[in-house]
């Protein structure tokens, strides 16, 4: 009996409706407010001292900033696959996951952008990007594709919510005047007559093509800041795809994790169903094998050649200093989440959050494994510099700052889930009208 | 010889301070000193543009530099007709560090931070141990310059790669796109005296250095525009260290000069890692006959060793 379509379109508008914070909502906001707050706090000592308040040095140049990054820019690009694909491909049970992505990539997108400042030395210099800026430079490849996909992003966001708003404003009495006030300001042109409809439509099926290039060309052209250069693991013609796959992994981990919660906590039980978590655990199967599958090529094709300057690296994963979070992040960011999904029982809401969880720490800490072990094996020794530039540990202002940044993504989705309906509900309404009986 | 000194001196600093206050467009007469200077009381005697002696108090005189200044495009195009070369002569070095030192002092690298290094190599198992100095490349396919996106590490057309530290935006795509371990950071304010600081920028001299940009071995542009060497080159008691100009096809260490293309030739020279395509201008000679025993060089180690 858990089908929405059973229920009468003001049942679910009511259901659907943004509610204010409860108590457990208060303390997770005010919670992250505080690691945002302390977050900042970091990055103006940063700001006051230069990036020697890191414990990066002339080896390891890029640490958790860059790692951080590379995983804000995976996790954002599963709005291009859930919506998307999905919708190209015309998957019927997409409705109430659509939002939930799209909002998960605007607001990673937006982080990426910012931890990227957070990295830059002159962070007061930003502009010369566009002053001075060479095309000839992947850098300035990634400002342009990662602004396209925000910006694009947005977009989607915002046309797929008009239709929402609309209704939100008809039921301005229970949702309070400054938040209709905010709605009018947003959409209150839109009035859902058959013309508008009609570009709307359009405009999503547009924005659905579109997205899906630019969304494989960021995490493309990020995995070309390492590939371009000659460095032992990064130097690799697999890197794209390589990461590309492990950024659809994170990213349907992160969205499971995401309907589990708001399906908790909204008690969305029979809009988010079981049958989403089933659908949602065989693509994640699917993706972990598809990413394991890289990572064979991507490890162990050089490790049967054990080239010179490679073997340095390749030990230090395998069993040397990086070994346990190499394992780790093998083994639970794919290989035990595999093994949890592939059974019918792993697929239950449950199981599949700690299966989610476990795909999104896990591929974390190997975005770390990305970027800084390859630099603690130059070409030439390591020699006539200092001692601590040897090894890598990041500094509680480093780890303040990531905290920071990821308490920020969530903020982002929290406020706006306060704000906006989590899942869309005219899509519910109208899906209604539509779906064919399961 | 001194009051002619002050003449010139006096002459230039008008000048400069003409310019400097055309440049500035600022309300300032050229006659007025640049800051507020208290007059010392003590006159010294000059002779002016028109011939006229005059008298002008001591405390407006101000020292101007030697050199007329370069201006940051020419800076960026380099010195004309030149092709900058290295012969690094790996038989000679004892590991003194001299050119180390020389390099960071004139530089004023920061104090943890080399942009010479001397490297302790063995290539193989079986094979001997030797000591490898290594400045910046300067590659004439540099994957530094290639990934820059704000175009503040250049190639030259006399084949220095240099830093515009005033344009650099600390990202460090370069350090890692650099096979060689060159560049370094300012991770932190630079430690500079008073008078260091207060320096004009210039990339050919790379003094002062900025917080939050990277930094690295310039080839000393400054000092081959006066037609002088290197300071590693000059620094070097072994005369490891050898350079000069390909299109001249000479290089000198200062007390002794080849044929460049004779020289790496002769002795078999060889670039680092020639396989990746970067085509450096630093040669190497192979660390063969050598002047030292490995063993000897390795105590000069001790002293920089204790510090550490």
């Amino acid at each position: 009996m858990e089908n929405p379509q059973k229920f009468s379109p003001e049942k679910i508008t009511s259901d659907l409706l943004p509610q204010p914070f409860g108590r457990r909502g208060k303390l997770w906001t005010a919670a992250l407010l505080l690691v945002a707050l302390i977050g900042a706090f970091a990055y103006i000592q940063q700001l006051r001292k230069g990036l020697v308040v890191t414990n990066m040095g002339d080896y390891v140049s890029w640490g958790i900033y860059i790692s951080n990054f590379v995983f804000f820019v995976a996790i954002s690009l599963v709005g291009s696959l859930i919506t998307a694909i999905f919708r190209l491909a015309d998957v019927p049970w997409r409705t109430p996951l659509t939002r939930i992505s799209e909002i998960i990539a605007v607001s990673a997108i937006t982080f990426a952008a910012l931890i990227i400042i957070v990295d830059m030395g002159r962070p007061e210099r930003m502009l010369y990007l566009f002053l001075h800026g060479r095309l000839q430079s992947p850098i300035m490849w990634d400002v342009i594709v990662i602004s396209t996909y925000f910006c694009t992003s947005l977009l989607l966001l915002y046309i797929t919510l008009l239709p929402d708003i609309k209704i939100m404003i008809a039921a301005r009495e229970k949702l309070g005047t400054p938040f209709a006030k905010f709605y009018r300001w947003l959409g209150s042109f839109w009035k859902g007559t058959e013309a508008q409809e009609k570009i709307r439509n359009r405009s999503i099926t547009l924005i659905c093509i579109t997205i899906i290039p630019v969304a494989f060309c960021i995490h493309t052209v990020t995995s070309w800041l390492f590939a371009t250069t000659y460095r032992p693991g990064w130097d690799s013609t697999n890197f794209g795809a390589y990461f590309v796959s492990g950024a659809f992994l994170v990213g349907a981990g992160g969205v499971v994790v995401a309907m589990y919660v708001f399906r908790r906590v909204y008690k969305l039980e029979h809009y988010i169903t079981e049958r989403h978590f089933d659908k949602m655990g065989k693509i994640l199967v699917m993706l972990a094998l598809l990413y394991l599958y890289f990572n064979v090529n991507e490890y162990l094709v050089p490790a049967f050649k054990m080239k010179k300057d490679e073997e340095a690296h390749l030990r230090g994963l395998f069993t040397g200093e990086f070994a346990p979070l190499f394992w780790f992040a093998i083994l639970v960011g794919m290989i035990i989440p595999i093994f949890i999904l592939v059974f019918p029982k792993g697929r239950k809401p449950n199981a599949m959050f700690a299966a989610g969880v476990m795909v999104v720490v896990g591929a974390w800490f190997k975005r770390y494994l990305i970027v800084t072990p390859t630099l603690l094996h130059p070409f030439l020794p390591k020699f006539d510099a200092p001692a601590r530039y040897s090894h890598y540990f990041p500094s509680w202002e480093e780890w303040a700052i990531t905290a920071g940044s990821l308490a920020g993504v969530l903020l982002i989705i929290t406020f706006f889930a306060r704000v906006f309906p989590i899942i869309s509900i005219y899509k519910t309404i109208t899906d209604h009208d539509t779906e064919l009986p399961s | 010889m001194s009051i002619e000194k002050s003449r010139r001196e006096f002459i230039a600093a008008g000048l400069l301070t003409t310019m400097a206050a055309v440049a500035c467009n600022s309300k300032k007469t050229p006659f007025t000193p640049e800051e507020d200077v208290q007059p010392s009381g003590e006159k010294v005697k000059l002779l002016s543009v028109d011939g006229e002696i005059i008298e002008v108090d001591k405390a407006f005189l101000k020292p101007v530099p030697h050199m007329p200044s370069v201006s940051n495009e020419e800076i960026r195009k380099g010195i004309p007709g030149k092709k900058f070369a290295m012969v690094i002569d790996l038989s000679r070095c004892k590991n003194l560090k001299k050119c180390q030192s020389a390099c960071n002092h004139m530089h004023h690298v920061h104090s943890e931070q080399n942009w010479i290094k001397v490297y302790q190599m063995q290539d193989a198992e079986m094979t001997a141990p030797y000591f490898q100095p290594t400045t910046c490349m300067h590659c004439d396919e540099p994957p530094c310059v290639k990934v820059c996106p704000v175009d503040a590490t250049f190639k030259r057309q006399d084949g220095i790669v240099l830093i515009d530290s005033d344009r650099c935006i600390g990202c460090r795509f370069c350090m890692a796109a650099c096979p060689y371990s060159t560049r370094v950071f300012n991770w932190e304010e630079p430690e500079l005296t008073a008078d260091v600081a207060a320096q004009t920028y210039s990339a050919e001299t790379s003094v002062p250095q900025k917080r939050g940009t990277v930094g690295k071995c310039d080839f000393c542009p400054d000092m081959t525009r006066m037609g002088m060497l290197p300071h590693c080159v000059s620094a070097c008691p072994n005369g490891v260290f050898f350079f000069g100009d390909i299109n001249e096809d000479s290089v000198t260490n200062g007390s002794e000069t080849f044929r460049f293309s004779d020289l790496v030739k002769d002795k078999s020279g060889y670039r680092l890692m020639e396989d990746l395509g970067t085509k450096p201008s630093v040669y190497y000679l192979p660390p063969v006959n050598r002047n030292f025993k490995f063993e000897e060089g390795l105590k000069n180690d001790e002293p920089a060793a204790k510090k550490a």
